[in-house]
């Protein structure tokens, strides 16, 4: 058609200029959190990617016979004035002689593997569930809504942990546990959005040029539930990773020797007076990744709901 | 009012009837035999059998649930498979331990994160306000266990030998005994039954039993022992109560009718918080609720790092020996706790906004 040939006109570029992705963009570089949480979580994909280049030491070799280390031998680094004769242990060494610094490094991928997939898998079970509840209606709605309630009423770390000792303990169910306890969330907020728009006027023109249910609900009204639950889930993501470190550290997730940092924290946790670093390290970890998480959530919150926006 | 109030209590039952069966399901669901997690791998399919017949696990599915439903509804929660013991009992022994933890977390959440959001809020943009909210960010962001074990490092090992000194496990010092308040009064109790668990129930909340009976010995050795765990579980609960102040008081603080009351004259003080504070509670109070369900899955983690024999660690012990009655009991009564206080958060709505009546 000829109307394809015909230049943009400047406002229909700037238009485009501003969508909703680049201004949401702009914003977010605009944030002074927000950048924070990106630049810790540039770090952390970084350290995760190249792992094997940036620690020193293999995270589950035993050191017993290699070097001259101890069990539980504190950090030794030479710029602090650590004999330059000793091997150089940045965290130390832990109660299997293995060097901590390398298990912190490759613990990174763990972290961000159970973030990612666990908040996967929670967004998609859920965005299923809350637009079919939202779109269809009447009991179908209620009979959904009442099982997520019940879901809810259960603290999530408790639920989670009675579902892994259903399951059965280690990684791969603790994320599936957590995955499980997640959705309600996601499946609310996409639940929301699919109301607030369902009765639009586009939607039923939509209807009315003859789209079929699916192609209305997947095309015109779901990407309405997107900017929500990009925030949900990168908020989601910090939660994800706390609550299967606690599984770890109560023995129900990733198990030894896997160098997860909850598991660490928790096969050291009565060595917290005698060799202290065993523990504060991983729980170091932790906390940034969390942290990077709720950062750049926060920002992306604020960036994307203009009615948020503070000032 | 009492229209909204009975629409409301109406509305929870089903999520407690689904709480019942959902606890009674997973219960079911968690693999292995009771019995030979209980009586050992050697036990004989005789002793299982009359296991089985003792604690009624040979019956249909549907019929155990039928049953078990009956018993809650009289408040009989079976006998621990365990411990051989009614799991009421072991629930009064062990929830007091909980609730004081709780209570003592949620007000420090409370007292420290209102008054710093409010704060934050008014001095917008301040250092003060940026050193708030960055604490407030770190503090959402760490793990319970992790702040517990570094603040016995700190506080038990550091500081030893300093009057900062705080005992880093347990809730009393070994020697130190509590006498139960009926016992101080010289009242006479029944030997068994509700009002006897009610009395040890209250008796069992350490310091509020010696601050009744004036025992300040054992107030200040509880309370010592009560103060790492309780800092330790609030500082999800404050930072985000901290977080929700701030943003909600900025909410208010924009609007037309602060001006107004400005213009006519009323101090600052009355403006915030007569005027802003009641306005900007809604979602306070909402966050507050919430929080409660996370008080005591972080309950868990706190009791097991600092030796504390409460829900909490009864509960994960319970799970791993397959102990049905107990994951039953406890779940449900937490579950049932998270509801009603929510409840209670909705029924408050109407007394901080009115409106909220005429809906």
């Amino acid at each position: 058609m000829a109307s394809t040939s015909v230049p943009l006109s400047s406002s229909v570029r700037d238009y485009r200029a501003n969508s909703l992705w680049r201004l949401t963009l702009r914003r977010i570089f605009r944030q002074r959190p927000a950048i924070i949480g990106m630049t810790l979580l540039g770090i952390l994909v970084f350290c995760a990617i190249f792992a094997p280049v940036i620690a020193p030491y293999d995270p589950e070799a035993v050191l017993i016979g290699v070097e001259d280390v101890r069990k539980r031998e504190p950090p030794c680094i030479h710029l602090l004035g650590c004999p330059k004769d000793r091997p150089q242990h940045l965290m130390g060494i832990d109660g299997n002689v293995r060097d901590v610094f390398s298990r912190i490094i490759f613990g990174a991928r763990i972290s961000l593997f159970i973030g990612i997939t666990t908040v996967s898998f929670a967004i998609l079970v859920g965005t299923i569930l809350g637009a079919v509840s939202g779109y269809v209606g009447g009991w179908v709605d209620l009979v959904i809504m009442r099982i997520l309630d019940v879901l809810l009423a259960f603290p999530s770390l408790l639920l989670a942990i009675a579902i892994v000792t259903v399951l059965g303990r280690g990684l791969q169910n603790a994320l599936l546990a957590i995955a499980i306890v997640s959705i309600p969330v996601y499946a609310r907020v996409v639940r929301a959005s699919v109301l607030s728009v369902k009765e639009n006027a586009y939607v039923l023109a939509s209807r009315a040029l003859g789209g079929s249910h699916f192609h209305v609900l997947l095309r015109r009204i779901l990407p309405n539930a997107i900017p929500p639950l990009i925030v949900q889930g990168t908020l989601g993501i910090g939660t994800a990773i706390l609550d299967a470190a606690a599984l770890s550290f109560l023995g129900l997730g990733a198990q030894p020797p896997t160098p997860e940092w909850g598991t660490m924290l928790g096969t050291e946790r009565n060595q917290v007076f005698t060799a202290p670093h065993l523990v504060f390290f991983p729980g170091l970890a932790i906390m940034i990744t969390v942290l990077s998480f709720n950062l750049l959530g926060d920002g992306l919150r604020d960036a994307i709901d203009p009615r948020l926006k503070q000032g | 009012m009492i229209q909204y109030s009975i629409r409301r209590i109406l509305a929870s039952f089903p999520v407690l009837l689904g709480i019942l069966i959902a606890t009674f399901v997973l219960a079911r669901l968690i693999p292995g035999d009771p019995c030979k997690a209980i009586l050992g791998e050697k036990a004989t399919q005789e002793v299982c059998a009359q296991f089985a017949e003792r604690y009624g696990l040979n019956k249909p599915i549907y019929v155990q649930l039928g049953i078990y439903m009956g018993n809650v509804l009289r408040g009989d929660f079976g006998t621990s498979i365990r411990f051989s013991r009614p799991v009421t009992v072991i629930l009064v022994e062990r929830l007091p331990t909980t609730v004081e933890l709780g209570l003592a977390a949620m007000t420090i959440a409370l007292v420290v994160g209102i008054p710093a959001g409010i704060i934050s809020a008014i001095k917008r943009n301040s250092v003060l306000d940026v050193v708030t909210m960055v604490g407030a960010n770190i503090g959402v962001s760490m793990p319970v266990y992790w702040l517990g074990l570094m603040l016995a490092y700190f506080f038990a090992l550091v500081l030893k030998d300093t009057p900062f000194w705080l005992p880093p496990s347990g809730r009393l010092s070994p020697g130190v005994t509590v006498v139960p308040f009926y016992q101080v009064w010289g009242w006479t109790v029944p030997e068994a039954g509700f009002w006897r668990g009610v009395l040890d129930f209250v008796a069992r909340l350490y310091l509020f039993n010696s601050l009744i009976t004036g025992n300040w010995k054992v107030f200040r050795d509880a309370l010592t022992h009560l103060i790492l765990p309780a800092l330790a579980l609030s500082t999800i609960p404050m930072s985000i109560i901290a977080r929700m102040t701030r943003s909600s008081m900025l909410e208010v603080l924009r609007l037309d009718y602060i001006r107004t009351a400005r213009a006519k004259g009323l101090t600052e003080r009355l403006v915030i918080l007569k005027h802003a504070l009641r306005n900007a509670l809604l979602p306070i109070v909402t966050v507050v609720g919430i929080q409660v369900g996370n008080l005591f899955a972080g309950a868990v983690l706190t009791e097991t790092i600092f030796g504390l024999a409460g829900v909490g660690s009864i509960l994960f012990e319970a799970i791993t020996a397959r102990d049905f009655p107990i994951i039953q009991a406890f779940t449900v009564v937490i579950a049932i706790g998270y509801v009603v206080i929510n409840l209670l958060v909705d029924l408050s709505y109407v007394f901080i906004d009115p409106r909220i009546r005429l809906e």
